[in-house]
């Protein structure tokens, strides 16, 4: 069966079932967050940029933010089947794009979306099994549903897989 | 807080938008030009509005690798100020600049050059809109990252992200000799800025 590739572009989630591969390229501050249920293999990848959605007044795109979006990303990956007791997730990015002299709430806000990210986990219950988080740098991840895996690829900062 | 609606603005305020990015611009590129010392033709800037989806594919893909300079804004204006750079546009105006022929990678060198071409630009940029505006505003010293475009383009994104769920900004072709180079402005005013630079420029901000 050919592995079929979903990109998940910014303000976006997409789920698929093994062996699909879900992808976002380029996250700067933003945060990837991977959701698995890896008795049944469905997976959720959801693209946030804010932390949380009641901190901005206009908070229709539910994708947008960490809190709203990982509810959102459970929902459609419970509609597919997955149990959400049984969530893991892998998260990645949060990086502060431009480093040093500035000093302004733009330069936090990687880390303010991390950590706003694992907050909302954390409340589910569903563990953060692996992280690439912060620094200075992009990242493009893929994840494989087959097996769990989370590749992280970087400009000058290396491949890996968390 | 309020919510300026920037996939609403009226064709007035994108008119408003576009000739402030016009002679933003065209100062900045003037600029440039007394810089390197030679004649630069700049092309009518083009005001773009995108979704979050399609702003990361602005240079082609999201993993192309661009130069970007920012800034904060501050005085009666607070905001933020990115200019983005494909390589190729980037090595050319080191070129330009200081002769210098840019191999795979930008050195410390090649990359504080760039910094304060930025500098310049953009300083010019603001200094025509604070004349225009009669508001002050200042630039921070410039903060340079060379990485993928999405990646680097997510910080305008997240900032346009808090009142909207589109981005705008201001691109800008220019030529120097032979050499087209190709350059996006984002002007990103905070929520209250935005509305305060329309007003002083006596449009009237209706709706919300």
């Amino acid at each position: 069966m050919e592995n079929k590739i979903y990109r998940v572009g910014m303000a976006d989630a997409k789920v698929t079932q093994s062996p699909g591969i879900l992808t976002t390229i380029g996250l700067g501050s933003c945060v990837g967050i991977v959701l698995y249920d890896p008795i049944t293999k469905i997976s959720g990848l959801v693209h946030i940029m804010l932390p949380y959605s009641n901190k901005i007044s206009d908070n229709s795109n539910k994708l947008k933010f960490a809190d709203t979006g990982i509810q959102v990303l459970i929902e459609e990956m419970v509609k597919l089947g997955a149990n959400p007791k049984r969530l893991i997730s892998k998260i990645a990015g949060g990086a502060q794009m431009f480093s040093s002299k500035i000093n302004s709430d733009i330069m936090n806000i990687g880390e303010r979306n991390a950590v706003a990210t694992k907050e909302v986990l954390g409340k589910l219950g569903i563990p953060v099994v692996a992280e690439d988080i912060g620094g200075n740098y992009g990242r493009t991840i893929e994840f494989y549903s087959e097996d769990g895996r989370l590749l992280v690829k970087t400009i000058g900062y290396g491949i890996k897989y968390i | 807080m309020r919510n300026v609606d920037i996939s609403r603005l009226n064709e007035m305020y994108l008119d408003i938008l576009k000739e402030l990015g016009n002679i933003g611009a065209g100062n900045a590129i003037t600029a440039l030009s007394t810089m390197i010392g030679k004649k630069v033709d700049m092309q009518v800037p083009k005001v773009k509005i995108l979704d979050f989806q399609e702003v990361s594919d602005i240079f082609g893909s999201a993993d192309t690798i661009i130069v970007g300079i920012y800034f904060d804004l501050d005085g009666d204006v607070n905001g933020n100020i990115l200019f983005a750079l494909d390589i190729k546009s980037a090595a050319s105006l080191i070129w330009s600049l200081m002769g210098l022929e840019v191999k795979e990678e930008f050195d410390e060198l090649e990359k504080s050059a760039l910094e304060e071409i930025g500098n310049i630009m953009a300083g010019s940029y603001v200094a025509s809109l604070s004349t225009l505006t009669s508001l002050n505003m200042k630039i921070s010293p410039p903060a340079i990252s060379i990485d993928m475009a999405g990646a680097i383009l997510s910080v305008p994104a997240i900032k346009y992200g808090e009142i909207s769920d589109k981005i705008l900004f201001i691109e800008t072709q220019f030529i120097e000799g032979e050499k087209l180079i190709k350059g996006d402005f984002f002007l990103i005013p905070d929520i209250n800025s935005f509305d305060l630079i329309l007003k002083a420029l006596g449009v009237e901000v209706n709706g919300k």
